[in-house]
């Protein structure tokens, strides 16, 4: 798993490549938890070069939607996320919590 | 039949989905089936991991994958503390963001990704994790 932090003006966008897993949800949740940390709490997460991802995962993905979006100020969306890994997410009733986007353009654009 | 014992550490469930798409690839399964079989492993493992050995060090766990009659078998066996399958609420999937529980999404997706999930508790012999897919 690799994963880079890129800052526009109005969102962060975060790119996850690989595998995400028990393993490596721990870093996965450190990058995320440190745009928050910096006051950037609206997300793209780039999930075009992610192959895999468990629960742990899902788990971060929520924990940082919620504070996110506490207080109205901001949220983390989704960006091209592979064919099964929007079906596990779908499996594990994500897709609800969270807006998804074809490509980074339009998920950056929409903030 | 494959058979394969993992130290119950997180850096292996990385070889475990290796393993397991190994054997279902060898099997016939498509693709999209063998991500749901790995998901599954990786879930079921990650439990084992996280409760059945937590606070053990060194301790291990076999996996036995078995093809009969279209059906792909994944035994999973600790000898860590039983799990009560009973206590696992299912999540509920329509709450909000808010009152959206993470606990259980792992055993609720493995429900999901394979056809029968088993488990027999056993502190004496050990736990047993039995999940089958059938090939489509």
């Amino acid at each position: 798993m690799e994963i880079t932090t890129q800052e526009f003006k109005h969102c962060d966008l975060v790119k996850v490549t690989g595998r995400v897993d028990s393993a490596t949800a721990p870093e996965f949740s450190k990058a995320l938890e440190k745009s928050n940390g910096n006051s950037r709490f609206n997300i793209a997460v780039d999930m075009s070069e992610l192959e895999y991802m468990s629960s742990a995962g899902f788990r971060a993905l929520l924990a940082t939607q919620r504070n996110c979006k506490r207080y109205n100020r901001g949220e983390l969306v989704l960006v091209a996320a592979p064919e099964r890994i929007k079906e596990a997410l779908e499996l594990a009733g994500f897709t609800e919590l969270f807006k998804t986007f074809d490509d980074v353009v339009a998920a950056v654009g929409s903030f | 039949m494959p058979s394969a014992t993992f130290p119950a550490r997180f850096e292996f469930l990385d070889e475990l989905r290796k393993f397991v798409a190994e054997f279902a690839r060898e099997n016939g399964f498509a693709e999209k089936e063998i991500y749901s079989l790995q998901l599954a492993a990786d879930e079921a493992a990650s439990n084992i991991i996280e409760h059945a050995y937590a606070d053990v060090s060194n301790a291990e766990f076999d996996v036995t994958c078995d093809m009969r009659g279209g059906a792909l078998t994944i035994v999973m066996r600790d000898s860590g503390k039983s799990f009560d399958a009973s206590k696992v609420k299912q999540p509920d999937l329509k709450a909000n963001l808010g009152r959206r529980q993470v606990g259980g999404l792992g055993v609720y997706l493995m429900r999901k990704l394979m056809d029968e999930v088993h488990y027999e508790p056993n502190a004496k012999t050990g736990n047993v994790l039995t999940m089958i897919k059938r090939r489509e």
